[in-house]
């Protein structure tokens, strides 16, 4: 390490800084059972009225860009590797590889949301916007609205996730690492971080196949 | 006596007074004394509005409008439930004593601990926009295609106040369940676990399994409300059955949410003031768990008249049998463990009997609203009122009063007047029988929930009922004097006053900021109570003579 | 009309089932009763007997605990058993919906309930029907849900907007009874109540008769048919590709999707409503408008029963 990192002490509640580290990970394992549990209820949700309205639904999908999808699973998974590689160089204390892999990884989230975006201006140009700007394709059924919602339901409350997985590797990079906070000996809030990130990139391996590929054959 | 000129030692709540300090305390033992602060609040609107429904149900004529009176049992569900139940045990004794009771100094995420106190805020806040605003008229469950089309009112603001208010119950549940996972002090082993700290333990993991249900569900319905796109709208392809089936998957747990920490509290109390070991502490536990695990699969007995499969309904029918089992397992525990003790009836003991009483009654009349035939018949009663009523008001509300009484002396080093808390216990539970058990024969009569005018030949049990309300709201406002007054002038505490075996105890009342200057050994299991001679031994292996 | 002289503690009980439910109910009291009756009889004399201060012996407590725990566990698993296999069947029994004798259409919207007789006759809150005769209900919701409750029959079902429910009663004494709507469904939802008139089978004759032959539901259905344009399609000389709809209520109809259904009233409702959901073998989909929102529950109805009566037209022949 070249550069003096502070002496980091535990905080009062914990007898040393790997029962501190072990805990911050538990927490952040318990925090995404719950979250799987919120992702997985719409999921079941959506797939309860898929079955009820395959026809409509199938119909529906056939709009949705595929290629936004197909490209943002692609760099999801990468930017897992990223953060991944981030981390190992945080635990041999290879501290600028470990700073180039993190701003790796909250490029390629950034580029994901930007790609999301883009797909959210084609969505609304092409009238898929739920009650507010929607219309009626030739062969649709209106329950393919109900489609629509899940879509905008879905991929919204995870590029949300998304952007708070951004703002926590920057949160990293700009105050904890730059305060020297990120040590070999006690890398936990990275870790954590990672947890975070692998469990959104995670709840998109779900939803692409769910939105984009269902019912396309 | 010069009580008032003595100085305290140095301890949680003196040690740095401003308000700022209060505020942005990290110490779980101040957080608990907020949240505290929060649910009072919460509960005396929440009682302000039953006081207004049994005063206009003395009469079928009435004294609201019926508009009026739609929105007091709605705020009165909304409040009592995510405001108060859910968060009453949990979020004050369990932030208080959890810590305490496994040796820790602290809770695991003590910000976490704080932004749920003020995530709570945020969300009560909301509702209270929502009432001001004028109100919502959907009764605490929210049933669509009312709830998202017809309901005149700020549903969407109440919808959203409990969806953030699950956020607050999720970082507390967190942080307890990892707690009690990785900070036990040394020999704390999981079977040396108090009950109390097992029943905090399985309801923060109901918490955790079913809050995210309702989050999506409470977001789904917002959704729906705010733009209207129709996903529990059967006339554009929605499902209303298919919401219920959600809400209810949590709204049953959430039951349990509401009973396991007062099961955990009630634990506590018989085996100290019976001063003998609990009977069958592993099978509390597993009861404990069972409940816990099995909640999970009785959900859809809400909807047997809701048109679900027959099948599906004769399943869960079996299922909600089964989590009668653990339960009665409980209630004979609980009264085995008074066999050859050395009963003494303090104010908490008296809570704490009237506790498991009214639980019976509560559970027993539950079997009879698991059973398909009847149920058909007193669902949407006041029967099912008065049936959950002596589970989550005369079971979870005194059990809180009882642990407040039990661990006044510990949060605030002085005792509470004795007579008049007994006095109030008594009363307690004679105005909650008086207040809920009309309610059972006004249910097998015939008269359904929510409804503001009702046939003359009711009127005498309504009234009996109302009357009844009006003692029972007495016993609850008597602690705020006396318990208020006891802070400046009631007799100061030692370290442990009742003669506790619990690691709590072991410290001074009220306990220095973290808890411990080193951490302590624990040497044996909770409740080493000897009725023989009055002797105790507390968890750090030091024996006690009776005093 | 529910009268008592004195305080009531029970409800009246004027249907077959209604004395079913009362033993099962009864039964389940006495066991209740018995529980607490031990709990509190173990609490006071333990209370009274181990007080602190009292000198009796506190030697050999029970330190073996187990076998006790399997006892109660063991006791009331079986208790609860028999009480669920009980209510169980009563509840089958009571949900498997037989045919009716007189098979009445409800329409319940906010915040009243209205009946439509097979003989066309219409009546709001009040519904006359005769003693000892299965009636048969057919619910549908116009807004939101709503339940309809009879205590003194002690049947209750929800009534679910987009679907029908069906209850049935067989009332054993004549009289006035009170219908109440135990769902919450809105400001007035305390006054949505009616009256359920149990009458001699000469006397419901009498008000059948009395209230005049009008056209029978399925007549007004038949009309129905014809202005919104239904027979245009699927009527005998249509040329359009529709199926037909004589002999389909009742039947099995084999779906696009390979799945199969049972033409009942729920699904010819549903049909009217969403056309492109279950599509039977054979039809192309998007063909048929839907007439969500252009017609109302009542008239649904009145298709419906025709549909029943061409359906059953083609079964007796």
């Amino acid at each position: 390490m070249p550069m003096s990192s502070r002496t980091i002490s535990p905080e009062i509640q914990y007898a040393d800084l790997s029962q501190q580290g072990d805990t911050a990970q538990l927490g952040m394992w318990v925090f995404i059972t719950t979250e799987t549990l919120f992702f997985g209820t719409l999921i079941f949700t959506y797939y309860i009225y898929r079955i009820l309205y395959s026809h409509e639904f199938d119909v529906a999908a056939r709009d949705a860009v595929l290629w936004c999808g197909s490209a943002n699973i692609g760099i999801l998974i990468t930017s897992s590797l990223t953060m991944v590689l981030a981390i190992n160089a945080a635990a041999d204390g290879r501290r600028r590889a470990m700073i180039w892999w993190l701003i790796a990884t909250a490029a390629l989230g950034m580029c994901f949301l930007g790609i999301k975006g883009y797909e959210y201006n084609l969505d609304y140009n092409d009238k898929v916007v739920p009650v507010a700007n929607f219309e009626m394709k030739p062969g649709e059924a209106p329950a393919g609205e109900l489609f629509w919602v899940f879509y905008w339901v879905g991929t919204g409350l995870h590029a949300i996730h998304l952007t708070i997985g951004v703002g926590l590797v920057l949160y990293m990079l700009l105050w904890r690492i730059r305060r020297g906070e990120i040590t070999p000996d006690y890398y936990a809030p990275l870790e954590v971080v990672g947890l975070y990130w692998s469990f959104v990139d995670t709840v998109w391996l779900f939803l692409f196949p769910s939105i984009y590929l269902v019912g396309r054959s | 006596m010069t009580t008032i000129a003595i100085d305290l030692p140095r301890n949680y709540a003196t040690e740095e007074n401003t308000i700022v300090s209060w505020l942005f305390t990290k110490d779980h033992k101040r957080i608990a004394l907020l949240f505290f602060a929060s649910i009072t609040f919460f509960f005396f609107i929440g009682g302000f509005a039953a006081t207004m429904i049994r005063l206009h149900l003395a009469t079928p004529g009435g004294l609201l409008q019926p508009s009026v009176y739609n929105r007091m049992f709605t705020v009165h569900g909304v409040m009592m439930v995510w405001f108060f139940l859910i968060p009453s045990i949990p979020n004050t004794f369990g932030n208080f004593f959890l810590p305490m009771m496994i040796g820790a100094h602290d809770l695991a995420f003590p910000r976490v601990n704080l932004l749920s106190w003020y995530v709570f805020n945020l969300s009560g806040l909301v509702l209270l926009y929502a009432l001001v605003m004028g109100g919502i008229d959907t009764g605490w469950t929210f049933y669509p295609p009312y709830s998202t089309q017809y309901a005149s009112g700020y549903v969407f603001a109440a919808a959203l106040a409990v969806f953030i208010n699950g956020f607050s119950s999720i970082m507390t549940s967190l942080n307890f369940v990892v707690t009690t996972h990785r900070l036990r002090a040394p020999g704390m082993t999981w079977l040396r676990l108090p009950l109390f700290v097992w029943a905090m333990y399985s309801v923060s993991i109901v918490m955790l399994t079913a809050t995210p249900v309702l989050a999506m569900d409470m977001f789904l319905l917002c959704v729906e409300r705010f733009i209207g796109v129709g996903m529990f709208d059967p006339s554009r392809g929605g499902d209303p059955i298919l919401w219920q089936h959600m809400f209810w998957f949590y709204s049953h747990p959430a039951v349990y949410i509401m009973i396991l920490p007062a099961m955990g509290v009630v634990s506590e109390l018989i085996s100290c003031y019976a001063r003998r070991p609990i009977f069958g502490y592993l099978g509390m536990v597993m009861a404990l768990m069972a409940i816990a695990i099995i909640s999970f699969f009785v959900w859809a007995h809400h909807m047997f008249v809701a048109g679900i499969s027959i099948y599906s309904a004769v399943v869960f029918s079996l299922l909600s049998f089964f989590v009668a089992v653990p339960s009665a397992i409980k209630v004979f525990n609980w009264t085995v463990s008074l066999h050859k003790g050395s009963i003494v009836f303090d104010a908490p003991m008296l809570y704490a009997l009237g506790f498991v009483l009214l639980f019976t009654i509560g559970g027993l009349t539950g079997l009879i609203v698991a059973t398909l035939a009847v149920d058909v018949h007193v669902h949407d009663t006041y029967f099912v009122i008065a049936h959950f009523h002596y589970i989550m008001v005369g079971g979870t509300v005194s059990a809180f009063f009882g642990g407040l009484h039990y661990w006044w002396p510990k949060m605030t080093g002085r005792f509470y007047p004795e007579s008049w808390a007994r006095f109030a216990a008594t009363l307690t539970f004679v105005g909650f029988n008086l207040t809920f058990f009309p309610q059972f024969i006004l249910g097998y009569l015939g008269m359904p929930r929510r409804y503001y005018t009702y046939v003359p030949a009711w009127e005498s049990w309504n009234l009996l009922s109302s009357a009844g309300a009006s003692i029972l709201a007495v016993a609850y406002a008597l602690p705020l004097f006396y318990l208020g007054w006891s802070l400046l002038y009631g007799r100061r505490a030692g370290p442990n006053p009742w003669g506790a075996t619990g690691l709590e105890w072991t410290t001074p009342s009220p306990p220095p900021t973290h808890n411990w200057e080193l951490t302590p050994t624990v040497k044996l299991g909770p409740y080493s109570y000897n009725p023989e001679d009055g002797s105790y031994i507390t968890q750090d292996g030091v024996k006690h003579a009776y005093v | 009309m529910d009268q008592y002289h004195w305080v009531p503690f029970w409800p009246r009980t004027a249907a077959l089932n209604a004395v079913v439910v009362n033993n099962l109910y009864i039964a389940e009291l006495g066991l209740c009763g018995l529980i607490i009756a031990m709990v509190v009889g173990m609490m006071m004399t333990f209370c009274v007997r181990y007080r602190q201060g009292s000198t009796v012996s506190r030697a050999d407590r029970v330190k073996k605990t187990w076998h006790w725990e399997i006892t109660w566990t063991t006791a009331t698993l079986v208790a609860f058993l028999v009480l669920f296999c009980w209510g169980a069947s009563i509840y089958i029994w009571l949900f498997k919906t037989p045919p009716g004798d007189i098979e009445i259409y409800v329409v319940a919207k906010q915040w009243m309930w209205k009946f439509q007789h097979p003989g066309g006759q219409r009546e709001i809150d009040t519904l006359h029907v005769p003693v000892d005769k299965t009636i048969r209900l057919v619910m549908a919701s116009q807004d939101v849900i709503h339940s309809f409750f009879v205590p003194a029959f002690r049947v209750k079902r929800d009534v679910v907007s987009g679907t029908y429910e069906t209850i049935w009663f067989k009332a054993t004494k004549t009289g006035t009874y009170q219908i109440e709507c135990s769902q919450f469904c809105g400001v007035q939802h305390a006054t949505m109540k009616g009256y359920v008139v149990v009458m001699t089978p000469a006397d419901y004759a009498a008000w059948l008769t009395s209230h005049g032959i009008r056209e029978s539901l399925a007549l007004q259905g038949e009309a129905l048919f014809r202005q919104y344009g239904c027979s245009g399609c699927h009527g005998a000389n249509s040329t359009v590709h529709a199926p037909t709809l004589v002999g389909l209520y009742g039947s099995i109809v084999h779906l696009q999707n390979g799945g199969a259904v049972r033409a009942d009233e729920r699904y010819i409702h549903d049909k009217i409503l969403m056309p492109n959901e279950q599509i039977p073998a054979g039809y192309p989909s998007n063909v048929m408008p839907s007439f969500a929102g252009q017609i109302s529950e009542d008239n649904i109805l009145k298709l419906v029963a025709y549909i029943q009566s061409i359906g059953s037209q083609e079964f007796s022949r």
